[in-house]
């Protein structure tokens, strides 16, 4: 186990160093606006565009911008700083961190919620009208967008726009050192939105591994020792039909902490996704790096605690 | 009274194809302490009677009429709750694949203790882990201790189906269903598992019923069988009567797929030819008649009853061959003649034969 855990380690070092290199690439190669001329302000002279991408180092070739960038990163943790507001690329992140972790964890909480009563209810009665019910239910929510969704949930029910004002609308996020109850309310809408379409898909699949498991020998032996059918779904059927959404759970919320972009932009959480939309747009170099930095570390974090995950699970699954 | 007595016990599925008539008025009972033997093949019915005993057959699609009367109660009629009361407490049963019967994920004590205080909520984690130490140790497990701690998929096969009989007996149950309990086992380990049943069931005084399509199987364990064909029992007997005269023609065709050592060598096996009937359509009058050798014309009209044999009350058989016939077939068939020649030599006149399985 141990053996396993420090090899996944280094695959992680060796993962994130390509997707560095990557962003690198693609960003050099692929045309993009001159941060230095966006940097500049209205009508530059020519020598101060020059002056500002000296400044910035960007009239080194790219490898040399690169290997020191990555110096940084290694022996600092040093992301750079933004070149659209010289702050460091690290607190800014981190400032933002919070927001994204919010509504990422809120959301997995409600979609799990849901997911899973919806799976179970509909594998027990699979085929009754109620199953049929939510499943044509949860393709909807499978199907519709999330700005969609997001809008609609906006003009139903927020306290400014909305036909019934109940929930706190975009723009309301306050962070949770701030004032619990406003952070909880203002998230509110936001993370049934982004928990539609997992709530949906998680649903489905426990529906289909559950009917599966209940059509195991195990479940007979279970009925057969006399345990109430309340037992046998929740602790013998349940237990193995849900392995594959603990997998599925922790690699979703790996990609949210990266920042859910649609969900952030359309409700206006100050979120990871949002900055790194914002990056992209001002050929902030450094701020992209470092938004996917982090998602990728994220993403490949979530892939090793599910499967370190899998071994608790699942007793058959050895490292 | 008999511990168990099942009376015209009749199980239909409704399916998209058509009802399914899984089990088609069987009767048997078995007195406590005692050792039942059902024999047939796949699609015989022969477990799906033994899962509406225990309730396991309950469904939306399923119609169950007949009795079930155990210890005078009749099961058929019991609520879903009585019935789990009993299940494990008082009737408990063991399956084909100790691997697949056992949950991958819940150590083999765990299971254990869960069949404990399932039926005695005052029993602690303790007590109940103590039983099943026990009852592992009772079963022939090593080091039944330290094997409590394993998973299923640390055992091996014959273990598996040790600690399958474990968990079956840990509660003491009258009545102990053993369905194909050696059928995913090796050979040897076959004979381990066999003679550990015979010996709890001398032991804990278990009314034990075995399911399996080998009569090699329960030849050993049982005082009494029944075989069963296309939902029914087609002969009921005393194990040694079954062995020594059999009167149907399927329990015969059963009988001579058995390897045989006091014959001469190159002696072929004889199989039954053709394959078992559909339950949604079933054949006409006697549901064999299409695979037996013996079969006339008025057979196909004609369904037998169940009948006792005119010397012997405990032996009966659903077949409309006089008895007479059916002992010289018998006899001609023991001393190695095939249905063909034994048809012959006892001169009976078949209207269009069945065509004999190849080799």
């Amino acid at each position: 186990m141990a053996r396993f855990i420090i090899r996944r380690l280094l695959w992680v070092v060796v993962l994130l160093l390509a997707v560095t290199l990557l962003t690198f690439i693609i960003f050099y190669l692929f045309p993009s606006a001159d941060p230095a001329a966006l940097r500049a302000g209205r009508q530059p002279s020519p020598a101060l565009i020059e002056q500002i991408r000296h400044q910035l180092g960007l009239d080194r070739p790219w490898p040399v911008q690169y290997l020191d960038y990555l110096k940084g990163v290694v022996l600092h943790f040093d992301l750079g700083y933004s070149y659209q507001n010289s702050i460091s690329v690290r607190t800014q992140i981190f400032d933002r961190l919070p927001a994204t972790i919010s509504l990422a964890v809120g959301a997995a909480v409600v979609w799990l919620f849901i997911g899973i009563t919806v799976g179970i209810i509909s594998a027990v009665r699979s085929g009754s009208i109620l199953d049929r019910m939510t499943m044509g239910g949860a393709l909807v929510a499978i199907s519709a967008p999330v700005y969609w969704l997001g809008l609609v949930a906006l003009y139903l029910f927020a306290n400014d726009i909305g036909v019934v004002k109940i929930f706190p609308g975009a723009g309301s996020y306050v962070p949770l050192s701030q004032d619990p109850a406003k952070w909880f309310t203002s998230l509110l809408l936001p993370w049934f939105v982004l928990a539609a379409a997992f709530a949906a898909i998680y649903a489905r699949l426990l529906r289909t591994t559950m009917i599966e498991s209940m059509a195991e020998d195990y479940i007979r032996t279970a009925r057969a020792k006399g345990l109430s059918e309340r037992r046998v779904i929740l602790r013998h059927a349940l237990r193995s039909a849900i392995t594959p959404i603990v997998t599925a759970a922790g690699l979703d919320v790996g990609v949210l902490f990266g920042g859910a972009i649609l969900t952030e932009s359309v409700f206006n959480v100050p979120g990871v996704g949002r900055l790194a939309f914002d990056s992209i747009q001002n050929s902030d170099l450094p701020m992209i790096q470092g938004t996917v930095l982090f998602a990728a570390f994220f993403i490949v974090t979530a892939n090793l605690i599910v499967d370190v995950l899998y071994a608790f699970i699942d007793p058959r699954v050895r490292y | 009274m008999a511990l168990l007595e099942v009376r015209d016990l009749v199980v239909r599925f409704e399916t998209d194809d058509g009802v399914v008539n899984a089990v088609d008025g069987v009767s048997y009972s078995i007195d406590e302490g005692q050792a039942l033997g059902i024999v047939g093949e796949s699609g015989s019915g022969k477990s799906v009677s033994s899962l509406t005993v225990m309730g396991l057959t309950r469904a939306r699609n399923t119609k169950i009429s007949g009795q079930i009367l155990f210890r005078g109660k009749d099961l058929a009629q019991a609520s879903d709750e009585e019935l789990r009361r009993i299940r494990g407490k008082e009737i408990a049963m063991i399956f084909q694949d100790p691997l697949s019967s056992l949950h991958p994920f819940y150590k083999v004590g765990d299971q254990l203790v869960e069949a404990v205080r399932t039926h005695n909520r005052s029993a602690s984690r303790a007590q109940a882990l103590d039983r099943a130490v026990e009852m592992l140790g009772l079963v022939g497990i090593p080091d039944p201790r330290r094997r409590v701690d394993s998973y299923p998929h640390e055992f091996s096969g014959g273990m598996r189906q040790r600690a399958m009989i474990a968990m079956a007996l840990i509660n003491d149950p009258a009545l102990l269903i053993a369905d194909e309990p050696t059928t995913a086992l090796d050979v040897t380990v076959q004979a381990q598992i066999l003679e550990l049943l015979a010996r709890l069931q001398r032991e804990m005084n278990t009314a034990i019923v075995v399911i399996t399509h080998d009569l090699g199987v329960v030849a050993e364990v049982t005082n009494e069988i029944s075989v069963m064909y296309s939902g029914r029992i087609v002969e009921r007997g005393p194990t040694d009567v079954i062995f020594s005269g059999p009167e149907h023609p399927y329990t015969w065709g059963l009988l001579q797929s058995i390897p045989r050592l006091d014959l001469p060598r190159g002696e072929d096996l004889v199989p039954i030819s053709g394959r078992p009937p559909s339950l949604i359509n079933r054949p006409s009058g006697c549901h064999f008649h299409p695979r037996c050798p013996y079969v006339r014309d008025a057979h196909r009209r004609t369904d037998p009853p169940l009948e006792p044999l005119p010397g012997d009350s405990r032996h009966a058989v659903r077949c409309l061959l006089a008895s007479e016939t059916r002992r010289a077939l018998w006899q001609a068939l023991q001393r190695g003649e095939k249905p063909k020649e034994a048809r012959e030599d006892v001169g009976l006149k078949v209207d269009s034969p069945v065509e004999e399985a190849a080799g």
